[in-house]
């Protein structure tokens, strides 16, 4: 302001400012303007540019650096995209599940009800871990913050929104299997999670290769690209990037092959290293806040209600993981068969609903009302689903942007990421 | 931008003048019965906010969660939990006041400060002392900005007292999920107080621009508090999503953040670097404008 404060005193005190001064000033707030604007805008771009130089290194040497990598102490803020291609899943299935959360007996603090959020949009999630007995993850909302906490035997949630707890003792099987399992391995819902996935899935039906380098959160690292050879599936490519120093992976990038905006967007945008302090573990409920024991939750909701939850509740907690969901398909429930190999591979399930899609307008015929799922799912079922027919028979597909699943009017389901043509080449292959 | 970098480099004498003239614009601001007026309501605000919680929760703690109006994401931040903790009323009344009753009344201010002056037919008298348009702005600008610390205090004392009267006070649980003590929880009031008071800095430099541009002082107000409400209908929208992170208010719940432990940062800087932008913007553009203005009233 300085240097214009005189030509400011004249023009105040007696000069009238000529036309070309009056105009000249309007140049300060129109610098002010684009310097404002490119730094509001272009930040972000130019804090992600700038490879780092580091040594070669093979994608043998690098996979071998992150199984060697034992970083017990680690914290952090991770950032989750995360783009199924369904606009809004997490509505979605809460009209498929039971709403624990707001029903009765339930616990907004419940995991399983909280983590289902992560499967759209984006969320800042703060990570610290120190050793196997003391994890916490938080889901970070506007002005409130959904954690779980698990220090030695306990585990807690805490939703700071409505103020409510969760309490579950280790061991407990019953819920949540999923992020117990994540937090026996040391850092949760990592990308270092999400990447032992990845590499356990590599075999012959998988190019891994080292993809140059990158700064993430502010290291530097490289970047393993990890492609499926053949084809029929959805996934594209998947980006690791794999801290140089100490081998954890930092970033995760899940892209399908029909292009366009990655599918699972997931990598620290701050990370440290140090041991996090205790207390960060440490949760002790304050008085007037309401504590849900797990046992007590379980006891309350009737065993059937819960079941339609279990697949979908499994789906978010390192959902980045999106072809997992596959995976767990596959693995996993009552009378699940797998067809073909590697990232081609299809799931079936028998669900033994008869009526295929208990729909009423899908076209898919025979949908005699089977009830299995309340009158607004089916209508929800209705809008995503596509009709097929081929040598099986005839069924609906439901797609997504990454997994599709035909579910057939004899009631097979047969699910995987795979596109439209290898689901049903896989159910003719079953006929 | 501020008034003591131009005094610094200034003689004495300038200084005694510059200080002068805050003074009696501070004296001006503050003596008003409708600078009361404002700060009456908005002291009103958490006093209404703790005795509806209290009626309903019936004053008891642990009656607290299930029924305390936000326990279902409803209500403004923090409301859960006014019955355990006195002092989260003073969260929560911010929360309830930043969206826009506080811009609200730094509007009135600032779209005041100058068009009110030439509307009333005393701008060509201040212009008369020898003090310079630009001093006369920054002046105009640093008496709004107490204003702006003034009515976040008045929000934030009497949240203090009031969840004080209500309710139980004592250790506090963050939104992380641990425990801070009281003490600490007061420490972390009084800074959220501040990140709110700086989060209208930027909205006061608009309020001061729109009213160097007409010289009625309610078509200032009107037209102030019109930008307000349309940046707050704007931030609802969710497909003008590229346009959120240039809008002033985009950070403002980042005040929060401060309840995090450990505290996240990133937002409450990417608020102050938003602030300062529109501060220099607008600060300027008003400058420009008041510069070279014809002043006949």
């Amino acid at each position: 302001m300085a240097p214009y404060e005189s030509a400011q005193r004249t023009a105040g005190d007696e000069d009238r400012p000529t036309g070309r001064r009056r105009v000249a000033r309007y140049a300060v707030p129109a610098a002010v303007a684009g310097v404002a604007a490119a730094t509001i805008g272009l930040v972000p771009a130019l804090a992600d540019s700038g490879d780092p130089d580091l040594p070669k290194i093979t994608a043998q040497q690098l996979i071998e650096k992150v199984a060697a990598s034992d970083q017990q102490q680690i914290s952090g803020n991770v950032k989750i995209s995360t783009d199924l291609g369904l606009p809004s899943l997490a509505d979605a299935a809460a009209s498929f599940a039971p709403k624990g959360g707001d029903g009765d007996g339930g616990s907004a603090a419940a995991p399983d009800q909280k983590l289902m959020e992560l499967v759209t949009g984006t969320h800042t999630l703060r990570v610290a871990a120190d050793g196997p007995q003391k994890q916490k993850l938080s889901i970070l909302d506007d002005a409130a913050e959904y954690s779980i906490i698990r220090n030695g035997s306990d585990v807690w949630a805490y939703d700071s929104k409505s103020d409510e707890a969760f309490h579950a003792e280790d061991g407990h099987a019953g819920k949540a299997p999923e992020q117990d399992r994540g937090m026996h391995e040391g850092v949760p819902a990592t990308p270092k999670e999400l990447a032992d996935e990845i590499l356990k899935a590599a075999d012959e039906t998988t190019s891994v290769t080292v993809d140059g380098t990158a700064s993430v959160a502010g290291r530097d690292a490289y970047q393993l690209l990890v492609e499926p050879k053949g084809t029929g599936s959805t996934v594209g490519s998947i980006r690791i990037a794999v801290d140089a120093e100490n081998g954890v992976p930092l970033k995760f990038t899940l892209s399908p092959s029909s292009g366009g905006k990655p599918v699972v967007d997931a990598g620290f945008t701050k990370v440290d290293f140090a041991k996090p302090a205790a207390s960060t573990f440490e949760f002790k409920p304050g008085k007037g806040t309401k504590v849900t024991e797990a046992d007590e939750l379980e006891r309350k909701a009737p065993k059937e209600l819960k079941e339609p939850k279990g697949p979908l509740g499994e789906l978010p907690f390192g959902q980045p993981g999106g072809d997992k969901n596959g995976k767990n398909g596959k693995n996993g429930k009552g009378g699940a068969k797998v067809i073909g190999k590697g990232w081609s591979s299809v799931a079936v399930i028998d669900s033994g609903a008869k009526g295929g899609v208990p729909s009423s307008g899908s076209g898919s015929g025979s949908g005699s009302g089977s009830g299995e799922l309340p009158p607004e799912a089916g209508k929800l079922l209705d809008s995503f689903g596509d009709k097929v027919t081929g040598k099986f028979g005839s069924g609906t597909v439901f797609s997504t942007r990454l997994v599709n699943a035909l579910m057939t009017d004899d009631g097979k389901v047969y699910i995987g990421a795979v596109d439209k043509a290898t689901l049903v080449k896989a159910a003719n292959s079953q006929k | 931008m501020s008034p003591g970098d131009i005094t610094t480099e200034r003689p004495p004498p300038r200084v005694a003048a510059t200080l002068g003239l805050l003074r009696s614009e501070l004296g001006l601001t503050f003596r008003r019965l409708r600078t009361f007026a404002l700060l009456g309501v908005l002291a009103a605000i958490p006093v209404l906010i703790g005795g509806v919680v209290r009626i309903e929760t019936g004053g008891d703690p642990s009656a607290g969660s299930g029924s305390g109006g936000g326990a279902d994401g409803g209500g403004p931040a923090f409301m859960a939990q006014i019955s355990n903790n006195g002092l989260f009323l003073v969260f929560t009344a911010l929360a309830a006041t930043l969206p826009f009753f506080l811009p609200l009344t730094v509007g009135v201010v600032a779209g005041d400060a100058i068009a009110g002056e030439a509307s009333a037919g005393t701008l060509r008298y201040l212009l008369v002392a020898p003090a310079g348009r630009t001093r006369l702005l920054l002046v105009k600008y640093a008496s709004t900005l107490a204003f702006c610390l003034a009515a976040t205090l008045t929000v934030a004392v009497s949240g203090l007292v009031t969840g004080a009267l209500l309710f139980p006070v004592g250790d506090l649980t963050t939104i992380s999920g641990t425990r801070i003590d009281y003490s600490e929880g007061l420490w972390r009031a009084l800074l959220i107080a501040l990140a709110v008071a700086l989060s209208l800095v930027g909205f006061a430099a608009l309020g001061l621009f729109v009213s160097t541009l007409t010289s009625s002082g309610i078509a200032a107000m009107a037209g102030t508090v019109g930008l307000l409400v349309t940046v707050q209908i704007l931030t609802t929208i969710p497909q003008l999503d590229a346009v959120h992170p240039y809008l002033f208010s985009h950070h403002w719940l980042s005040f929060a953040d401060l309840m995090r432990e450990p505290v996240l940062w990133e937002n409450l800087y990417a608020n102050l670097r938003l602030q300062g932008f529109y501060a220099l913007l607008f600060g300027s553009a008003a400058w420009a404008r008041f510069a070279g203005k014809d002043i006949s009233a």
